[in-house]
């Protein structure tokens, strides 16, 4: 017993120790987000803000544009996992449920483009972006990125779960197979589909590789692309950027409040790689 | 299945086309944005191309340029510095931390999501955080150095020290990730194993050794795979952290090709040819970590 209760402070010390180093960064830049422009280069720094202000959160909407950003990032992140969730779960389905020429050929290129990430390929998809006038759209950070290999394996491995009965008294009742698939198959694959729609979010939402590629008006910028180019400007203008740094995690961090669970626990997260 | 057909023509028929409209956006998109750009790099890096006028037919000039580029290599060489040092760090400190997390402690979900956090955060951010947090003059981490009684240290103005901070970052973002994934992979270890062991008076420690690590192989081997690829191909981390600096002391190889083909010269051709060097090398890897590792099966 006396053992016990000592490995567990033990453990309990380390873990709390661990945590606050992880949620230092975190902690240190929210806090500073609210200090003045002065106050945040202070050295020494003061801890909590001495003068609490909301200044560095206006100047980033009303100078800096960044509700702008904040739009594009949103309208194209959310399109996009719609489309992803449609498409990979159609092919998904696919995969698990039908034998059909080639399927077996076709599902191997599918999980080979995982190898071909896209910092390998960057040139040559930027002339096909161009090739189909996607260049400088939002249609071209869309579209493109919405299939994913792992989205399709995911959707597989869940339908693979699926009994095919189900499948095989539906037909016998005459059902057809669209009508399978959108009344049946749907229904059920709700959790892995939402699953999905939340990496997908949070893929697209941060992502910084396809628009630097794709997007060249300041004016479609994502917020990636925006705060990116900012830190990389000759004087960084640091109240601002904590600032709207600060604001951009906050989609994420909704999506992954609500979706703790899923989350967290590891049930579909191994491998969830984009 | 063989009854139906026989019994209904149309619904056989649709049976054999359904699947494949089914595949069909993804394979679209898969064809046009993946497997023919992947055919097309191969092209371009037999020409010299500027990507306006038409490309010259040069045949393997690219890749003999490629290996007297001495600075390529030398970015390439970085990147392999930063990816051997950063992996023993991202796959040791999230197993040590999943082995935690699977203990009965209070609050567990809390803590997991805590670890979670920093890796849902964009590498832009995270790269904006640590830049801030290091900073020379006003950052935290030399005011921190400060009361310590330890000088100051020009973090990101000197090449070692800014790889330090990169590599830092980086396992900051990453841990949680493959916490999680360690943590499933944890799960599906049958706890009966464990109370055998102990019944045999086996301690802790070699529970980990013996019965741990063996079964979580799998595990282990996608988390290999999947941090080595993502290390290789780094690149927004250090846009918004260093841009590659100072000099050139953290420019990764992608930084590098990005450069070649859209930055300057726009030289499309030489840098497709580095491009596919980089995937030769990546798939070669992850080839010969799957052969070595026997793709993760448990023996």
């Amino acid at each position: 017993m006396n053992m016990k209760t000592r490995s567990n402070w033990l453990t309990y010390t380390v873990v709390i120790f661990l945590a606050a180093l992880f949620l230092f960064p975190i902690f240190w830049i929210v806090l500073s987000s609210f200090k003045s422009g002065s106050e945040m280069f202070r050295f020494p720094p003061t801890f909590l803000p001495e003068k609490f202000t909301l200044d560095n959160y206006r100047n980033a909407f009303q100078k800096g544009n960044f509700g702008r950003y904040f739009f594009n990032s949103a309208l194209v992140s959310v399109l996009s996992t719609i489309l992803t969730v449609i498409i990979n779960t159609m092919a998904g389905y696919a995969f698990a449920k039908y034998k059909f020429k080639g399927s077996n050929v076709l599902f191997i290129f599918f999980i080979a483009t995982l190898m071909l990430p896209l910092e390998v390929l960057m040139i040559p998809i930027f002339h096909v972006v161009k090739f189909f006038k996607m260049y400088n759209t939002f249609a071209g950070i869309i579209i493109p990125p919405a299939a994913t290999p792992t989205g399709v394996f995911l959707l597989r491995q869940y339908f693979l779960s699926v009994p095919n009965e189900l499948i095989e008294s539906a037909r016998v009742d005459g059902a057809s197979e669209t009508r399978i698939f959108f009344s049946i198959m749907l229904p059920i694959a709700k959790p892995a589909m939402s699953v999905l729609a939340i990496f997908s979010f949070m893929w697209r939402w941060n992502d910084f590789m396809w628009p630097l590629l794709v997007i060249r008006d300041v004016d479609k910028y994502t917020v990636q692309l925006a705060l990116a180019n900012f830190s990389g400007q000759f004087s960084v203008d640091w109240n601002s950027l904590i600032a709207m740094s600060v604001v951009s995690v906050i989609p994420v961090l909704i999506v992954f409040l609500l979706f703790q669970k899923q989350f967290v626990q590891g049930m579909v997260t191994s491998g969830m790689k984009e | 299945m063989k009854k139906i057909k026989k019994k209904k023509g149309i619904t056989s028929l649709e049976m054999k086309l359904f699947p494949y409209l089914l595949i069909l956006p993804n394979l679209f998109i898969f064809a046009a944005f993946i497997a023919v750009p992947a055919l097309f790099g191969a092209y371009f890096s037999l020409n010299k191309w500027s990507g306006m006028s038409a490309p010259v037919f040069v045949g393997l000039d690219n890749y003999v340029r490629a290996f007297h580029d001495v600075k390529f290599w030398q970015s390439f060489g970085r990147t392999l510095v930063y990816v051997l040092i950063s992996l023993p760090f991202i796959m040791g400190i999230p197993l040590f931390l999943a082995n935690l997390m699977i203990k009965e402690i209070r609050a567990k979900g809390m803590f997991r999501a805590l670890f979670y956090w920093p890796s849902m955060i964009s590498y832009i951010i995270v790269g904006i955080s640590f830049k801030f947090m290091f900073g020379d003059n006003t950052g935290i981490i030399n005011y921190l150095l400060s009361l310590m009684g330890k000088a100051k240290v020009e973090w990101l103005t000197q090449g070692t020290t800014a790889m330090f901070v990169v590599i830092l970052a980086t396992i900051w973002a990453r841990t949680g990730f493959y916490m999680v994934t360690y943590i499933s992979g944890l799960q599906s270890i049958p706890l009966s194993y464990y109370e055998a062991a102990e019944v045999d008076g086996a301690s802790p420690i070699q529970g980990f050794f013996k019965i741990t690590l063996p079964l979580l192989k799998p595990t282990t081997f996608l988390v290999l795979i999947l941090s080595f690829i993502d290390l290789f191909k780094a690149y927004g981390l250090v846009l918004a952290l260093t841009k590659g600096g100072p000099g050139t002391s953290t420019k990764f190889v992608v930084q590098y090709i990005y450069e070649a083909a859209f930055d300057g010269k726009r030289e499309m051709g030489y840098a497709s040819a580095l491009s596919m060097i980089l995937l030769v090398v990546m798939a070669t890897f992850t080839l010969l970590q799957f052969k070595a590792n026997k793709g993760g099966e448990i023996e």
